[in-house]
């Protein structure tokens, strides 16, 4: 397999083109469009009867590698979960997009990045992918630490937040979203990238591929597998519904809003 | 023990959101060391070493860290961490990237984007698009922070701390940089500084009509300018205007909101402005829901009479 793409790519000139095998983590969260709601108790956000999807900036790393393997860079995508049993859910989904194959491991456990960043550690010595695709940010906890973690644990080159990723041989080239503007590095392979919104427009899957889904396998396993202590580090002492603000009022007319933000709100 | 803060600069100047994690390290208490690292640096230095409640910076001047990229930037922290029992800096581009790998590196979970320091070791932040507010307690002996900026004040520039060099440890190599395609923003203020911030949304257009009928009004109003989503992913707009949950986080006392519809996440991004004006062409859409002033009206029309309104 490798020897045709090497001797059939332009590239190879510059030495051997590497075709890649791409590893993807995808994680289970609420779905983007649903306003969530605190538990009256204060212990946490109330997920019962609530529409769970795939992380949309997973969605987005599984989109980019299941491209690269389409563009022949890569021979294997591979995508894993690590959450509750109803992750399959979202590993098929995976799966109806274009991945390989996929891994469960299932905790009910509510993980931490570190704990989840070890055990993804843990894959990947196994699995030895060449570049490892990671959602910049899960919407529910919000806390876009797991690729960073992830790349510190493993030794690896990072790029966060991109949003171009090219690969000749054994380097990346990852155009980066900073707060100043766009920012291009080069990685050495294997690395760790994480996505961001605009890398791509992941596709929907069409009904024949979510039907070949049903029959890519999923390995299954568990956290106690990897022999590592993923015990949480934080604890959640409680969790509360933000300051509401209320509507203020309408105006009718450019010239009362000018008036509005001088004399009564001061801003201007 | 001590607290290491991150200092966030572009190279050229000290980013205002440093003074403000500045303020949240003083409410965390302990001594507070700047660490500024990037290459030909001083100036920043010199400039972190004014701010108020700083015990000392140390000076990190180094071409390999010229582009704060997070693999040196990581080593380097990790070989001044022992000294600290907090590891803390502004969750900006550069923080966010760098964090966690020290984090990991330490062994110890990161709490990110805290909005509040209960206690030395507990905190507040926001989760699900700040629909919802965690209280968390660290268990770990070093706490690895990020400080959303908007939700601190800024210390003020009073102080004049000492100077110290401190070595870089070798670059690991691992990534370089290319090239970069920054400062959109010149001669504006910086979004998550500014007082005044003036958005586009969707319904601008393109990229001309955004520059045509948004930046007259940030112009004479000294205001920065901001972004929707969908406006940035159209192209009417650079990425770094993206204002919201995964993009910047602003709180000015003004955020004017045009053609934005008002998505949970565009509202968690300026949802703690004080003043929000929307104008929006739907009575209907959900942004009104949080705006203190709120015109129904074409924004064609609205914003050039303002433009023209203003002095
Ligand atoms: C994972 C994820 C992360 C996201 N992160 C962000 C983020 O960080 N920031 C962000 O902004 N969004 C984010 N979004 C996208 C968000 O959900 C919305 O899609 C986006 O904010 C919509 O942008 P908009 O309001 O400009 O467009 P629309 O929702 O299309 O709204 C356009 C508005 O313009 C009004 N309008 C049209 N014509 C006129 C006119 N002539 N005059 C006045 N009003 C007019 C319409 O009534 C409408 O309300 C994210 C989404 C996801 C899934």
């Amino acid at each position: 397999m490798l020897a045709i793409f090497a001797t059939s790519s332009k590239s190879c000139a510059k030495g051997i083109e590497r075709v890649m095998k791409i590893l993807v983590p995808v994680k289970r969260v609420v779905d983007a469009n649903v306003k969530i709601r605190v538990k009256p108790d204060h212990s946490g956000v109330d997920l019962a009867n609530v529409k769970m999807t795939m992380n949309p900036f997973d969605e987005i790393s599984v989109e980019e590698a299941i491209r690269f393997k389409e563009a022949g860079k890569a021979k294997e995508v591979v995508v894993v979960s690590i959450g509750p049993g109803k992750s399959e859910e979202t590993l098929r989904s995976a799966l109806a997009m274009g991945a390989d194959r996929a891994i469960l491991i299932e905790t009910e456990e509510q993980l931490e990045p570190l704990a989840v960043a070890k055990i993804l550690k843990g894959i990947a010595s196994t699995e030895k992918p060449d570049l490892i695709i990671v959602g910049k940010q899960a919407i529910d906890d919000d806390c876009n630490q797991t690729g960073q973690m992830l790349s510190a644990l493993l030794g690896w080159a990072q790029a966060t937040f991109a949003s171009k990723i090219e690969v000749e041989a054994d380097r990346a080239k990852i155009t980066r979203e900073v707060d100043g503007g766009l920012q291009t590095v080069e990685l050495r392979l294997p690395a760790v990238v994480t996505s961001d919104l605009r890398l791509n427009e992941p596709r929907y899957a069409s009904l024949p591929s979510i039907m070949k889904a049903k029959k890519k396998p999923i390995e299954k396993k568990t956290s106690a597998e990897f022999g590592i202590d993923i015990s949480p580090r934080l604890t959640i002492l409680k969790t509360e519904e933000p300051e509401s603000r209320k509507a203020g009022v309408r105006v009718q007319s450019t010239v009362e809003l000018l008036d509005k933000l001088k004399s009564e709100a001061r801003v201007i | 023990m001590a607290i290491l803060l991150l200092a966030e600069h572009d190279g050229v100047a000290l980013s205002e959101q440093t003074a403000r994690a500045t303020s949240a390290a003083q409410k965390i208490g302990g001594d507070i060391h700047v660490l500024v690292a990037g290459g030909g640096v001083s100036g920043i230095a010199g400039a972190a070493a004014k701010l108020a409640g700083v015990a000392k910076v140390l000076m990190a001047d180094d071409p390999s860290l010229k582009n704060q990229l997070s693999e040196p930037l990581a080593v380097l922290m990790i070989s001044l961490a022992g000294n600290y029992d907090t590891i803390i800096a502004p969750a900006t581009a550069t923080a966010k990237s760098v964090m966690p790998r020290v984090a990991a590196l330490l062994d110890v979970a990161q709490v990110s984007e805290i909005i509040e320091v209960v206690s030395s070791d507990t905190f507040k932040r926001p989760i699900y698009a700040g629909n919802a507010i965690q209280t968390v307690q660290t268990r770990d002996a070093k706490r690895v922070l990020t400080v959303r900026a908007a939700s601190f004040p800024a210390a003020e520039f009073t102080n004049s701390a000492p100077v110290e060099i401190v070595a870089a440890p070798a670059d690991p190599g691992l990534s370089t940089f290319v090239s970069a395609a920054l400062a959109t923003n010149i001669g504006r203020p910086d979004l998550t500084a500014a007082k005044i911030v003036v958005s586009g949304g969707r319904a601008l257009g393109s990229a001309e009509k955004f520059k045509d009928v948004i930046l007259p009004v940030a112009e004479k109003l000294g205001a920065a300018v901001g972004a929707s989503r969908a406006a940035v992913d159209s192209g009417y707009a650079p990425n770094d205007w993206q204002v919201g949950q995964t993009g910047k986080i602003v709180a000015p006392d003004l955020y004017i909101a045009c053609g934005i519809s008002g998505a949970i996440q565009h509202l968690a991004g300026m949802k703690d402005s004080k003043i929000i004006v929307a104008i929006n062409k739907d009575p209907d859409a959900p942004i009104f829901q949080v705006a203190d002033y709120g015109l129904v009206a074409d924004l064609f029309e609205v914003l050039p009479e303002f433009a023209d309104a203003l002095p």
